[in-house]
């Protein structure tokens, strides 16, 4: 089997079981939907100050809601050692975490498109620079969360406080990512800079670690 | 003498020599050196904090390079992969330890010159981000479980060392109100040669009291290992005797 095959193998497993119960893409629309909503009463959400503000707390709800269903998406290989039958099967280990972060950008991917349109309801929100570059943003902010999201799950997968141990090791890493998906969607919403090197800045990052989650994964699954 | 002693009386020597470099330094810089002309005695915290930053930008190197050891000694040659390790969580401590004393030292002074403890500018933001990856590393350490702890944070190591560039790079481009750089920043940087003995033995100093809490540490963590071997084996030879 081809690499490519074990990939989509790994992705359609992930996405099969979460057809099934749907429990993460609810769980992180529900938790996203309740930040949106306590945002609301912390800041005046007018149509002025919605543009300056809505870029950071969009990420920031996607930050939370999908570091909850992260955690969630490798407890799933423990149950009956599915993960240890996978460390031991010839397919590449990489092949198991592109499978897995794929799955994650699908189902945040899901989230968004749902959660966008209220978004834009609740905060009266008018792009006024070039809108359909959110639709460059939104992807290559979701994969740098998530390519390093699941990695750093699998990386806490065996420690103690693995719930408090990720946002605690995904924070740090992701600043420079989140500074760069904050600054082009507020770039893109008030139309006051261009989200130009922002996104470049996204691009680069994804590159960089996308680069070194596929080669070090192999390490983190087998660390003991 | 065995090799033992050696190294001790070796380091008590070390750290004899570090205290009278620290004493002059402080001397030299709080009593010699000349009051700078607009900041006056405000200014003499530049002794301290530019050390203990350019320092704490000198370790993570250390840990990074101890790091990538570690990974490629793992299944090839065990003990000196350990070693490696020690050297790994020794740098990230003193880098977090430096780190602190440059963020606080340069709060002291940014109150006393800017009126206000904080700002968000680029080379602040960049050096509580850097404190922040290394806290984060120590937390990694502290929460894994002892047989893989070593390997998660030689992995977490080589993820930090990947994002101090880009965070610097974005950072630089979000903003900046920081002092120009005082040494190579240009013409009209540097400081006066009268204030440059205090400075010059401020960085000796210091980089000899890291070098001192580095091997110390160092030390440290590998008797912590030597025990946690001898009780592996002891485990392994009670188990056997049980056995027959």
């Amino acid at each position: 089997m081809t690499y490519a095959g074990h990939v989509l193998n790994h992705l359609r497993k992930d996405i099969q079981i979460e057809w099934r119960s749907r429990d993460s893409i609810n769980g992180m629309l529900f938790f996203a939907l309740l930040v949106v909503v306590v945002f609301a009463f912390a800041f005046d959400p007018t149509a002025a100050m919605s543009r300056q503000i809505a870029g950071g707390i969009l990420w920031v709800a996607l930050l939370f809601a999908s570091v909850t269903a992260l955690n969630q998406s490798w407890t799933r290989e423990q149950r009956n050692r599915v993960l240890e039958a996978q460390r031991m099967s010839p397919s590449p280990p990489s092949a198991l975490f592109l499978g897995k972060a794929l799955a994650n950008f699908l189902f945040v991917t899901v989230v968004e498109a749902v959660l966008a349109p209220l978004f834009i309801v609740f905060y009266n929100l008018h792009a006024l620079g070039q809108g359909w570059m959110l639709a460059v943003v939104m992807p290559l902010g979701t994969w740098a969360l998530v390519c390093n999201g699941t990695f750093f799950a699998a990386l806490g997968l065996r420690t103690r406080n693995r719930e408090l141990l990720l946002p605690l090791i995904l924070f740090p890493i992701s600043i420079p990512a989140l500074l760069g998906m904050m600054q082009a969607t507020t770039g893109i919403l008030s139309g006051e800079f261009e989200p130009g090197p922002w996104i470049r800045l996204l691009i680069a990052y994804n590159i960089a670690f996308t680069t070194v989650c596929l080669l070090l994964f192999e390490t983190a699954l087998s660390a003991e | 003498m065995t090799r033992s002693r050696i190294y001790g009386l070796a380091g008590f020597v070390w750290f004899l020599l570090t205290i009278a470099a620290i004493v002059r330094a402080t001397r030299l810089g709080l009593l010699v050196a000349p009051t700078e002309a607009t900041m006056g005695n405000v200014q003499r915290i530049f002794y301290y904090h530019v050390p203990t930053s350019m320092l704490s930008l000198l370790f993570p190197y250390v840990n990074f390079g101890a790091s990538l050891c570690y990974l490629y000694w793992r299944s090839r040659d065990p003990l000196k992969a350990l070693t490696a390790d020690a050297v790994a969580i020794a740098s990230a401590e003193v880098t977090v330890v430096y780190a602190s004393i440059c963020l606080l030292t340069g709060m002291l002074w940014g109150r006393a010159a800017w009126g206000i403890w904080w700002t968000w500018d680029a080379r602040l933001t960049s050096m509580l981000l850097l404190w922040l990856l290394y806290v984060s590393y120590l937390m990694l350490r502290k929460l894994s479980a002892t047989g893989q702890a070593h390997t998660l944070a030689a992995v977490l190591s080589v993820f930090a060392a990947i994002d101090v560039p880009i965070v610097y790079m974005s950072i630089q481009w979000w903003r900046t109100q920081h002092p120009a750089p005082v040494f190579f920043g240009g013409p009209d940087s540097g400081i006066d040669p009268s204030m440059m003995p205090a400075f010059k033995w401020n960085v000796i100093g210091w980089a000899m009291w890291g070098i001192f809490l580095l091997t110390f540490r160092y030390a440290l963590e590998r008797r912590r290992q030597q025990i946690e071997q001898d009780n592996a084996l002891q485990a392994i030879e009670a188990s056997l005797e049980i056995a027959q």
